[in-house]
């Protein structure tokens, strides 16, 4: 599984592998929509919490179709599935795999994006901690969705439709509990449940991705 | 019709809206239907088959 | 397809005559209501659809569950002839709340949970029979929208609870219960219960007629690659 693990990072990093697509992706969010919105400082740092959010999920989206699609592509994926691993851990292992270099990168660049959107100062820790608790979900999350379409041509637009909406509970336990932090409220109970949902979602996604490759492998 | 007041234009477009969507629902599912019943009776007439 | 085929009559003409004598009940023999006027009409529309929206999915979630462990190929084509049934009773029951919301809330949209979580529901309608469109061949589709199914409701649920920790909302609370004693008085009540077995009977007359003719449609398609192959 490691060996996997090292693989799939060192695919995703080489040159074309799309490292770096995310965190420019979530850049770009952070200066749009202060060109959309207006300057005002004031306004900003209210959606700040929310706008880092979303482009957060926007990002890690962008990068989902390549966790399963290049291996079907050239038959890896039929290897793995017949490997001694069993491919729920295959699917963890990817999974894993996406949010180190999506979810992870996001989370450290994260501070400085909140400068730009003038998140209030209490914030910046429990952007990070969010951040850091909710992304692994987005990756499993992300993962099902992939595993669903990978079969697919133009899975793409597709992808996005069937993963959105899952995404939401945790977008709004994470955007929750950096807009509580960075008021002073007691932010602990949204960090909480984003905790649940991401330990939920490593319970029961990779046997329901499995599933599905197992369905588009036959 | 009842005197619906200043909420006519509320009540009736729902009414509207309702009786709209619903037909439509109905009026494709039976003409996707009818398409393959007919599609259906014409590909086993071709294979010489007939359906369950 | 034989027992189908005897009951759908029966069903359909049920359904016209609950939905007909309900509407026509509702609209033109009841009163208007002390706080809401006339607009309490649109209870009749509006609640059966939402109900019916929330049940469309549930039995999208069994019939997919059956599909899974028993393989039944009925159940998986009901599923799929459901999902845009249930899709416009989402659309019917956002639609008729944001006529029904203008006067009364003084807005077109609010960002209530219930509201919320109906948006929601309408994603993942829509992302459910996008993915049956996608997938070409019919059993790995029926396989993979019931996984989705599946995994949708438990986030569905999860929305639900996400979006009421979001927004406490104005949306009013359950009025119907099974006890009668809530907040709807019997004058309202009667005409309401048979519009909701009205749209229950045109949600399962609309399965029944659906589903029929994805049976079809599956023996076309299977046809077809015969021919093909000879």
């Amino acid at each position: 599984m490691i060996a996997l693990l090292l693989r799939d990072l060192r695919l995703a990093t080489r040159a074309g592998g799309g490292f770096g697509l995310g965190l420019a992706f979530f850049l770009l969010v952070a200066v749009l929509v202060p060109l959309g919105v207006g300057p005002e400082p004031a306004l900003l740092a209210r959606i700040a919490p929310g706008i880092l959010w979303v482009g957060a999920l926007l990002a890690c989206l962008l990068s989902l179709d390549r966790i399963f699609a290049l291996d079907f592509e050239d038959g890896s994926l039929d290897l793995l599935a017949t490997a001694p691993i069993p491919l729920e851990g295959v699917v963890a292992v990817k999974a894993l795999a996406h949010w180190l270099v999506t979810g992870l990168p996001l989370t450290l660049l994260s501070p400085v994006l909140g400068l730009l959107l003038n998140l209030p100062g209490p914030g910046y820790v429990w952007l990070m901690l969010s951040l850091a608790l909710g992304t692994p979900a987005l990756s499993l999350i992300g993962a099902f969705g992939a595993a669903l379409t990978v079969g697919l041509k133009r899975g793409g637009l597709l992808l996005s439709l069937l993963v959105l909406p899952l995404y939401m509970p945790t977008l709004i336990y994470g955007a929750e509990a950096v807009r509580r932090g960075a008021d002073g409220q007691g932010a602990l109970t949204a960090l909480l449940l984003l905790a649940g949902i991401t330990a939920g979602a490593a319970a029961l996604l990779p046997f329901s991705a499995a599933a599905a490759i197992r369905v588009n492998l036959r | 019709m009842p005197d619906l007041g200043t909420y006519a234009f509320a009540v009736l477009g729902s009414y509207g809206a309702t009786i709209l969507l619903l037909a439509a629902l109905v009026g494709l599912s039976l003409w996707r239907g009818v398409r393959m019943r007919r599609a259906l009776r014409e590909v086993e007439a071709r294979q010489g088959t007939t359906h369950a | 397809m034989q027992t189908s085929a005897g009951l759908l009559p029966w069903v359909a003409g049920l359904s016209a005559l609950c939905l007909t004598v309900g509407v026509i009940w509702g609209f033109f023999f009841t009163p208007d209501d002390f706080r809401q006027g006339s607009t309490v009409k649109i209870i009749y529309l509006h609640v059966p659809a939402a109900m019916m929206a929330i049940n469309a999915w549930i039995m999208m979630l069994v019939t997919s569950l059956i599909w899974l462990i028993r393989r039944h190929h009925v159940s998986a084509l009901a599923a799929k002839a459901a999902g845009p049934v249930g899709l416009t009773m989402t659309a019917i029951a956002l639609i008729t709340g944001a006529l029904w919301g203008q006067p009364m809330w003084g807005t077109w949209w609010a960002w209530d949970p219930r509201l919320t979580s109906f948006l929601i529901l309408a994603l993942f309608y829509l992302g459910y029979i996008a993915l049956w469109s996608a997938v070409e061949d019919p059993d790995t589709a029926a396989d993979l929208t019931s996984v989705l199914c599946i995994v949708g409701s438990v986030f569905a649920v999860l929305s639900r609870y996400a979006v009421n920790f979001w927004n406490q909302g104005l949306h009013q609370g359950a009025s119907l219960s099974l006890d009668k004693k809530e907040n709807v008085s019997d004058v309202f009540y009667l005409p309401l219960l048979v519009c909701i077995a009205g749209f229950v009977l045109l949600f399962v007359t609309l399965v029944l007629l659906r589903t029929r003719t994805e049976i079809r449609a599956r023996r076309l398609q299977a046809l077809l690659a015969r021919e093909r192959m000879a």
